[in-house]
């Protein structure tokens, strides 16, 4: 997953909607672990559009 | 620096901080610990509550903060028929809109005169188990990692509610219960001092558009809408910002703060306590399906929570059966009504925009004095009762 930090807002709604708790959020950066199965939820859901999936435009 | 406790609490929200102040109280040694550098702050809040949830929790309201008293509320139909509800005569159902920085730093003050301590910038990245049993959690310290012990982890980290999934009870949610959201702070506006907005239809998909004033001519303009209703990334944001752009008491204004964040407008979970661990407020998923308000729900359930916590620690035991009090203490108080406002919403959402018209036109002549869910669906019940046929039994 490819985050845009410039964009995103730090407000974890990617990371209580991943079905498979796996993005993490700290106070600065948005992780994705091993468990992501790119599913793209949190590309639908992210409000202001800061995230993508690697490979897609 | 000790790394053990009888009960550390992982956020602190308004629940975290309710359940650290009510353990504490009752003399229990108790760590609250707080990713961000803040407590109260970044703000992901429409910042609305009434009094009635506030007193329940044994919260008494502190002008200090309170933004702004309200004296009713106005529902939107999307044809602009409105359904307006005075609440000069409802005593203490009446909402207020709260300055929450402040509110969240004075109820983790009131957490730590009871003898809790609290910890900034320290993130819990996992619990630790022995078994089924929760013993702790992994945590980072300004980027240090440490083991902190716990007869009880509280998780009440929020709509992210990972504390419960690391330790094995599933919280997840399906998208047609997750409401995505995004809200300015505004100014200059033109808007009623004193009255909450709500627009619903089509220009929220399966949410709304919320107004809520923060004095003056300054209020939270906000939208949610249904994550299963989302089609292109960003679209949150652009469907709040097309109707600011088209209701000229909005065009006028301008953002002095951005925020977002995600709700769950899902039944509450199935399992809120397990060996070692409890879930309090947004993380055990009982924001209201319907307003998607969540702070007096949340305070309840941490101070029923905090409370069964004292006890368990002065017994020394935080086993899944002594801490089973407090899952029916939170489900005596809210879950019918969670489960009502669930079943609402599901109906809620699958009606068009002239349904919505027809609805609200015919709301706009009922009598309804006090501003509640509840009596909102009573005079539906009256007027469109094929609308609530599915769970009727319950309003």
């Amino acid at each position: 997953m490819i985050v845009n930090i410039e964009k995103c807002m730090h407000c974890g709604a990617c990371v209580g909607s991943c079905p498979q708790n796996a993005v993490y959020l700290n106070e600065i950066v948005l992780e994705f672990n091993e468990d992501c199965n790119r599913c793209g939820r949190c590309v639908r859901i992210c409000p202001v559009g800061a995230l993508k999936m690697e490979g897609k435009r | 620096m000790r790394t053990d406790y009888d009960i550390i609490v992982v956020g602190a929200g308004p629940a975290g901080s309710m359940t650290a102040k009510h353990a504490a109280r009752k003399g229990a040694r108790v760590l609250m610990i707080e990713k961000r550098q803040e407590i109260g702050a970044p703000l992901r809040c429409a910042e609305g509550v009434n009094r009635r949830g506030l007193e329940k929790a044994g919260v008494p309201v502190d002008r200090r903060w309170v933004s702004t008293d309200i004296s009713g509320a106005k529902l939107v139909s999307p044809g602009g028929h409105v359904f307006r509800i005075d609440e000069s005569q409802a005593g203490n159902e009446v909402g207020m809109v709260l300055e929450r920085h402040l509110f969240d730093k004075a109820m983790a003050a009131d957490a730590a005169r009871a003898g809790a301590e609290i910890w900034l910038k320290t993130a819990a990245v996992d619990v630790i188990k022995e078994g089924e049993r929760v013993v702790g959690v992994k945590a980072r310290r300004e980027g240090e990692p440490l083991r902190l012990t716990a007869g009880c982890v509280v998780a009440a980290d929020g709509f992210e509610s990972q504390v419960a999934r690391w330790a094995g009870i599933d919280t997840s949610l399906k998208a047609g219960d997750i409401t995505t959201c995004f809200q300015y702070r505004m100014t200059n506006l033109r808007t009623e001092p004193d009255y909450c907005e709500f627009i619903i239809g089509s220009v929220a998909p399966g949410g709304y558009i919320w107004i809520f004033p923060k004095g003056d001519d300054t209020a939270n303009v906000g939208i949610g809408v249904l994550a299963s209703k989302l089609e292109k990334p960003g679209e949150v944001k652009r469907y709040l910002d097309d109707w600011i752009r088209k209701d000229e008491r909005l065009s006028c204004g301008q953002p002095l703060e951005a925020l977002a964040g995600g709700v769950s407008v899902s039944p509450p979970v199935e399992r809120s306590v397990m060996d070692g661990l409890i879930l309090v407020g947004d993380s055990a998923r009982i924001i209201d399906p319907i307003t998607g308000g969540g702070i007096a729900n949340g305070l309840l359930a941490g101070m029923h929570a905090g409370n069964v916590l004292g006890d368990c620690a002065q017994a020394k035991d935080f086993s899944e059966e002594a801490m089973m009090p407090y899952d029916k203490l939170w489900r005596d108080a809210m879950e019918d009504r969670l489960w009502r406002n669930w079943m609402a919403k599901e109906k809620f959402l699958t009606l068009s925009d002239s349904t919505l018209d027809a609805v609200i036109e015919t709301l706009s002549t009922a009598n309804v004095d006090k501003m509640s869910v509840h009596n909102i669906l009573i005079a539906i019940k009256e007027r469109h009762p094929e609308l609530v046929r599915e769970f009727e039994e319950l309003i």
